[in-house]
């Protein structure tokens, strides 16, 4: 391989699509028309649970504009309902899911009715005409009352709300609590959240009935699985189904989801023989984008006197929403928090249970860093507990429980496989970093004056880039592998096609990175194409923090292949051995007389249209793929250490985020620059998520806060400078190395961040475990400590 | 979703029209525009100036930030009406102008934005900050920005460029 420190592997290099983003050129959904394309607006329940009487159409139908009304009469029969269940999880059940609510509503935005129209307005204006007769029937939305004695039960079917109840155990866990020196035990409380995505959710069907041919311009991050979506749920033969991915505004896993809105859209298309745009208004992405969370978490910790972990045990329980989400299902918060809980740490004895419980809310889906932020939250908050009650700082208990390097590889009693993780390293760097003994002696100086400060460290691990062992057993048809097509231009610059998808992230810019490197060319010479599912190799597209790990590695893979049938060319045309060739910055060189024998742009004439000066029997191969898939690998563990610095205002229960360090191993760095602002923006997300973020319901689960007035995220001025270092031990079974980032972010700040707050109560003898910290609960908190 | 003051039977919430006159871009603009159409929508839909994204459409994410007579102003709280007699530039016309240089090539250097849906606005805040005049500490920059949601940065790199572009500003 040749080098190009300037633009190849290691270099910092802007997302390359900024400059023209950072013009206005942007090209996002709601900036494509189509000819002849009409817009839709959804009529959604008004109710969390309700009988739907009566619809009346009519008026809406003759409206100025209007090309149709469709309900769930017209737009059920066409698509298969959904089943959001993983085969692999036994006991794991969902009602079947139709796209439009058709007798009965079981979430408020539930679809109803979809107007179609030629514009937005008029669209919006012909569903104020529409007239719905509900009568309201008893919701529950909140997990323990679904599962009370006597709970309405939402799907009747079923005889209960419960959706799955898995547990686990490992080695003695019942004997290891009774036999400990020391036992803490903490109930957690995470309340919903949204994704919020600065851009809305929002596609383009376009069903052309001359062919029967689907394209679909979306906004997903995963063109492929709604390519399968589409095919195998609407009956239309795959390969006349393209879903093209255009820019993203954001993604976070919210993206990934399957929803019943967009398909309804697909079929409005379908049976209209018309494009139909529709882009979810802000006011509806609070009821109908999936959200996140939702759990409540019984925790404890048993302990010798020595300091050593005996035993762990979680059991948690969360509000799914309506549904089991299709392909994505929405088990999996629950999963994460009971089997990486601890993971960081020696331990034997361990018991976990998740129970998934059906609510009148919509549903849970996937969004950045799943239920990882739990295990960590609960990991973190009882270990540095327990370091109390031991009398030593938390760092000190890191150290000495920590997995030691010379374990590895080992199998958590969780059931995480730790291979490449570097906690030890990450920790010492962190402690430098943040001058740790200097900032406990300012923390222990200010308390002396009144002021709580808090300082928080926070360990976690992250699976990122799940291969087939992860999803092929569920029986959703979702891709771990991907894949990478590379053309040598005639010119001699190179055009990539990945089947990744990119949302902001940068993974198309470390593509071309890679793929500089792997050929020999300056990255200038490389255009990277990615999120079409018609012309690109198969492959899963941007989720779980896999896009770099996988479709790099592909993209390596491809660069080696094309660059050997360069060299091929090359040397046949130079009568040199291969052997004797490199490419470099474009021009093939002789390595013995470091001279340039050939320049690519000169390969690229004679191998497209010269070809009648080769040898006859001379194969030019100038386009290749590769694809890329763990075929054993269950995931790539990356891992990460985060410290926050915290003021609590003991007055006003206001919480100041004064600092925020975070050391991430994620392997190989392909490009740090990227790498850099994917934790930084993570870490934002995660401050917001213990701080702000909150959808609050009433208790018969009408949402209260269903605006970005009420729903409360980061904004620039509340958040603190991020400071953000690296350690780099590369994923071993890959030739690249990289493992993923985009999650690491947000779970360790998560953790940091509930410690911190937490270390600044504890003085006053406060304790805070309902997220979001409010100032509320914060003032209750501290209430409750001078009440005892 | 719907509107429910809307009631179609009253003609200020139809089709009615009127005429307004502006400067767009630094070009004259005379044009009939829908009395309920608001800014954002104008320039999205009827301009197809596309650059000005919509985020909320309740003036809350800042993301359809546009300049009018030089101040920022959220397109989706403004009527296209209510630019009548008024200059109003936009992404497309401050990048054109070049009067946006400075400011894009800090954010590009670091990354300053991810998925860019924000930028429109950050940009354009963070050039009335600029245009002040004025030297701001990172705590004024975050305040002066803090009208603008930006989901995927973190908010650091854009502090760091709004910084350094001051700088540059200062030295010029």
């Amino acid at each position: 391989m040749s080098a190009d420190a300037a633009s190849g592997i290691g270099a910092r290099i802007p997302r390359r699509e900024l400059k023209r983003l950072l013009s206005g050129h942007g090209r996002y959904i709601d900036d494509i028309k189509l000819p002849r394309m009409l817009h839709a607006c959804f009529v959604r329940s008004p109710h969390p649970h309700a009988r739907l009487v009566a619809l009346e159409v009519a008026a809406a139908k003759r409206a100025p504009g209007v090309a149709a009304v469709f309900t769930a009469a017209d737009i059920n029969p066409r698509c298969e309902p959904f089943v959001g269940v993983a085969l692999h999880r036994p006991g794991h059940r969902s009602a079947p899911q139709h796209l439009m609510a058709a007798e009965r509503a079981v979430w408020q935005g539930q679809p109803v009715a979809i107007v179609v129209a030629e514009s937005r307005a008029e669209a919006e204006d012909a569903a104020e005409l529409l007239t719905a007769e509900w009568q309201p029937l008893p919701a529950v939305g909140d997990q323990l009352q679904a599962i009370a004695p006597g709970a309405p039960v939402i799907h009747a079917e079923l005889g209960d709300n419960v959706a799955f109840d898995f547990s686990l155990e490992k080695g003695e866990p019942v004997k290891a609590f009774a036999d400990a020196d020391i036992v803490i035990e903490e109930e957690l409380r995470f309340e919903r959240q949204m994704a919020m995505t600065l851009e809305t959710r929002g596609l383009i069907a376009d069903y052309n009935p001359g062919d029967g041919s689907l394209t679909v311009m979306h906004a997903h991050q995963s063109p492929f699985q709604m390519q399968e979506i589409f095919s195998r749920h609407l009956r239309i033969p795959e390969h006349k189904v393209r879903v093209i991915a255009p820019d993203i505004g954001g993604g976070f896993g919210m993206k990934l989801n399957v929803y019943s809105d967009e398909i309804a859209t697909v079929v409005a298309s379908m049976l209209l023989g018309r494009p139909v745009k529709f882009c979810v208004d802000r006011l509806e992405s609070f009821v109908s984008d999936a959200q996140a969370r939702d759990h409540r978490i019984k925790c404890r910790i048993a302990l010798k006197r020595t300091g050593e972990i005996r035993a762990m045990e979680l059991d948690d329980i969360g509000a799914v929403g309506a549904y089991g989400m299709p392909m994505r299902f929405n088990v999996a918060e629950g999963m994460m928090a009971i089997t990486m809980a601890g993971a960081p740490y020696v331990f034997e004895n361990y018991k976990g249970r998740t129970r998934s419980v059906y609510v009148n809310k919509n549903l849970i889906g996937m969004y950045r860093g799943v239920g990882m932020p739990f295990a960590c939250i609960v990991g973190e908050l009882l270990t540095d507990l327990a370091a109390d009650a031991l009398g030593i700082d938390t760092v000190e208990f890191k150290r000495r429980n920590y997995w030691p390097k010379s374990s590895l590889p080992c199998v958590t009693p969780g059931g995480q496989r730790l291979e490449t993780v570097s906690f030890h390293e990450c920790l010492e760097k962190l402690v430098r970093l943040v001058s740790y003994e200097a900032l406990r002696k300012e923390q222990a100086e200010l308390r002396k004056r009144g002021i709580y400060r808090g300082i928080g460290i926070a360990t976690f691990c992250e699976q990122t880039a799940y291969g087939p062992p992860y999803y092929g057993p569920s029986g959703a048809s979702i891709s771990t592998q991907d894949g990478c097509t590379l053309r040598l231009e005639p010119s001699g610059s190179v055009r990539c096609i990945t089947s990744l998808t990119d949302q902001g992230q940068g993974t198309l810019t470390s593509v071309a990175q890679i793929v500089a490197e792997a050929v020999g060319v300056s990255i200038d010479q490389v255009s990277v194409l990615g999120g079409d599912s018609a012309i690109s190799p198969y492959g899963g597209g941007a989720w779980a923090s896999r896009g770099t790990a996988i479709g790099g590695e592909a993209a390596l893979r491809a660069g080696a292949m094309l660059r050997k049938n360069i060299l091929a060319l090359a040397s046949t045309l130079t009568q040199t051995p291969a052997d004797a060739l490199t490419i470099t910055e474009s021009q093939v060189i002789n390595t013995r007389t470091r001279q340039a024998v050939i320049s690519l742009a000169e390969i690229g004439r004679i191998g497209y249209f010269r070809q009648d000066t080769l040898p006859r029997d001379f194969d030019v191969q100038l386009s290749v793929s590769a694809s890329f898939a763990a075929n054993d690998k269950m995931y790539y563990m990356a891992n990460g250490v985060q410290a926050s610095y915290v003021e609590v205002d003991c007055d006003t229960g206001f919480i100041s985020m004064l600092g925020h360090w975070a050391v991430d191993d994620c392997g190989r760095l392909v490009n740090p620059l990227l790498v850099e602002e994917q934790v930084r923006g993570g870490i934002v997300q995660g401050i917001g998520a213990v701080l702000f973020e909150e959808c609050l319901y009433s208790e018969d689960a009408n949402l209260l806060n269903g605006t970005m007035a009420d729903y409360l995220v980061p904004m620039a001025g509340e958040m603190p400078d991020i400071v953000v270092e690296h350690v780099e031990t590369p994923e071993a079974s890959t030739r690249l190395g990289a493992k993923g980032i985009g999650e690491g972010g947000l779970i360790g700040a998560m953790g940091s961040a509930w410690v911190a707050v937490n270390d600044a109560l504890k003085p006053l003898g406060a304790k805070i475990r309902h997220q979001p910290f409010t100032p509320e609960r914060v003032l209750d908190a501290l209430a409750r400590a001078r009440g005892r | 979703m719907t509107n429910p003051i809307h009631n179609p039977s009253n003609d200020l919430f139809g089709e009615d029209e009127v005429t307004i006159e502006a400067t767009l871009n630094g070009r004259p603009l005379r044009r009939r525009v829908k009395a309920r159409q608001h800014l954002a929508d104008f320039l999205r839909q009827e301009m197809e100036l596309t650059g000005t994204h919509l985020g909320c459409e309740h003036g809350i994410c800042g993301a359809c930030t546009v300049l009018i007579d030089g101040r920022t102003a959220r397109g989706c709280l403004t009527l296209a009406a209510q630019i009548s007699g008024k200059t109003v530039d936009t992404i497309e016309g401050l990048a054109e102008s070049g009067k946006l240089a400075g400011l894009q090539a800090e954010f590009i250097a670091r990354n300053a934005a991810q998925c860019a849906f924000c930028s429109s606005g950050m940009l354009l805040t963070a050039y009335e900050l600029l245009s002040s005049g004025e030297t701001s500490s990172r705590a004024e920059i975050r305040e002066f920005i803090s009208g603008n949601m930006c989901r995927c940065t973190g908010y650091h790199a854009i502090v760091d460029a709004v910084e350094a572009a001051i700088a540059l500003q200062g030295k010029s």
